[in-house]
């Protein structure tokens, strides 16, 4: 069905809308490992996401450099920033990481507002080379449409992978309480580490992409708190914690927000971000576990239902 | 004697004005059963705090099979061996029993399968097995204690440290986790509890220390201990004088 959609639908929108879905989808996917299992509630990915974007396309539009090597130096230069905050952050819990987490973007997006060599505020525009999987540019969206699509792909196998192995196991216990995590023998710190390096990484990818796909980019488009806040959004809404609860929530806010901004955001008002603050709260107090908790609830889903004693 | 598995020598705990533990010295063979009682704020569970890497002694030393411990992190520790529950009893309440043991028994099985296997045989032991599959906030207290002192067994320690397991447990849940405890220790598991539960700690241990305000009063076997004044009165009250 995903892969005849470009085909019944040929007009752009959908298309786009389908393509930011993905993208904002994979930036759950990414968050979850860190937020749903571990814990470790980030509410400054739009760093790690800009930093991918940034980075590739400085290194292809100053040294030519392939995007698809960019975007493994991209994920790199992510995953070591993560770990070179992540471990004076390694005992910050709860509040206190998520409003680090937030200065560190911030300072990240300040940062690259000023930094000539990246063209500072005005931003780097990708130049038009030959289209084609191997320069990562694609004179129509289908193509992107499946990119995209792989990309989502690729960042559910990690994170199913991360679930079922010992560092699910482990994140989920940090995430619980640090004290039982290290009475089970579980370096918190090092877990800890893991968490934000694989999730800065994933995001950082997605930054390449979506470089790619606008072939233009400056700090307000994609080092910006509200990104950051979407793709927490799209994690909690979906259900953060478990697998396909981030898919879940992009495939439910993103179209809605694509449309709420066309409809109502040419005013400027920002009525669609008004619209994510009172989601967040309605989310965190009736449904912390989100549709997908919903769904379980109700036994559609295979996720461990509430059993006990009767 | 066997050579001794835990070695404390003078330790010793301050927390500003309040010492709560005050040159405490006492030694663990391997394959005993020490429970150690006194009345509340008597610094047991900041000497299990000082053991497990939880607090770092002022002063003293921890030595378990001959290497010093005091001030180690509390994970490291775990992964030499020593295991300990909390007395607010932890599990992962989003997990199942299953899972839960498992996150223990991956310490030293990281492949997936092998420590399914162990969790499984945990829970065999535990006699949690037909409840498996239920999360860990769906379970009663007790289930919730035997649960921790699976996950605990499933780090394979040679030296287990319960804080006040048995509190707050009718006569069948008692019963059932004294005969856990025996069986962990037929497993050559050397164990330490903390126990306000005189009946367990009458039956399970070899050796009891008493502690008082801080200060070892007293160690013996569990007859001494409830026969000595000084216990009657700085902690186990009148009712014991018979």
């Amino acid at each position: 069905m995903l892969a005849a959609f470009p085909f019944l639908f040929r007009g752009p929108f959908p298309l786009h809308v389908m393509i930011l879905t993905f993208l904002f989808a994979t930036l759950g996917v990414a968050w979850n490992i860190m937020g749903g299992y571990a814990g470790m509630f980030s509410f400054g990915q739009a760093a790690f996401f800009g930093i991918g974007a940034y980075t590739s396309s400085f290194l292809l539009t100053r040294y030519g450099v392939n995007p698809w090597l960019g975007l493994l130096a991209g994920g790199a230069l992510a995953a070591l920033t993560a770990a070179a905050i992540g471990y004076p952050c390694s005992h910050l819990r709860g509040h206190y990481f998520a409003i680090a987490s937030i200065a560190f973007a911030e300072i990240v997006r300040t940062h690259f507002n000023n930094w000539k060599l990246i063209g500072a505020a005005e931003g780097l525009s990708i130049p038009l080379d030959t289209q084609g999987i191997a320069t990562f540019q694609f004179d129509s969206k289908t193509p992107y449409y499946f990119v995209a699509l792989a990309f989502l792909l690729v960042a559910l196998a990690v994170s199913w992978w991360v679930s079922t192995s010992r560092m699910g196991y482990y994140f989920r216990a940090i995430k619980e309480s640090h004290d039982l995590a290290m009475v089970l023998g579980i370096s918190f710190v090092r877990y800890r580490l893991w968490a934000i390096t694989i999730s800065a990484f994933l995001s950082a990818a997605a930054g390449t992409f979506y470089a790619q796909y606008v072939l233009y980019l400056d700090p307000e488009s994609v080092l910006i708190l509200p990104i950051s806040v979407q793709v927490v959004l799209v994690a909690m809404l979906g259900g953060a914690g478990s697998l396909f609860g981030p898919v879940i929530g992009a495939a439910i806010l993103i179209p809605l927000s694509e449309i709420t901004r066309i409809k109502l955001g040419e005013k400027g008002t920002g009525v669609d971000l008004m619209l994510y603050g009172a989601l967040i709260t309605l989310i965190s107090v009736y449904q912390p576990k989100g549709v997908w908790g919903l769904l379980s609830n109700l036994g559609l889903s295979r996720a461990p239902r509430q059993v006990g004693p009767p | 004697m066997t050579a001794a598995l835990l070695e404390v020598r003078g330790v010793t705990k301050k927390f500003g004005g309040l010492t709560a533990n005050d040159d405490v010295s006492f030694s663990v063979a391997e394959g005993e059963f020490v429970s150690i009682i006194g009345p509340n704020g008597a610094g047991k569970s900041t000497l299990f705090a000082c053991i497990t890497g939880f607090q770092k002694p002022n002063a003293g030393s921890i030595r378990y099979r001959g290497g010093e411990i005091a001030g180690l992190p509390a994970d490291r520790i775990c992964r030499l061996g020593i295991a300990r529950t909390f007395q607010i009893v932890q599990v992962i309440g989003e997990m199942t029993v299953l899972e839960n043991v498992m996150t223990g028994s991956f310490l030293h099985a990281p492949r997936r399968r092998e420590a399914l296997r162990r969790a499984e045989e945990v829970l065999g032991i535990a006699g949690l097995a037909d409840k498996s599959g239920f999360l860990g906030t769906a379970l009663t207290i007790a289930d919730k204690k035997r649960l921790e002192v699976a996950m605990a067994l499933a780090t394979d320690p040679k030296l287990l440290m319960l804080d006040e397991s048995m509190a707050g447990l009718t006569q069948v849940e008692l019963k059932e986790i004294i005969s856990l405890l025996r069986a962990v220790r037929k497993r050559g598991v050397t164990l330490v509890i903390v126990e306000h539960v005189m009946e367990a700690v009458m039956q399970l241990s070899d050796r009891v220390i008493v502690l008082n305000s801080g200060r070892k009063i007293l160690e013996g076997s569990p007859r001494e201990v409830v026969t000595n004044p000084q216990v009657i009165q700085a902690y186990l009250g009148e009712r014991y004088r018979a």
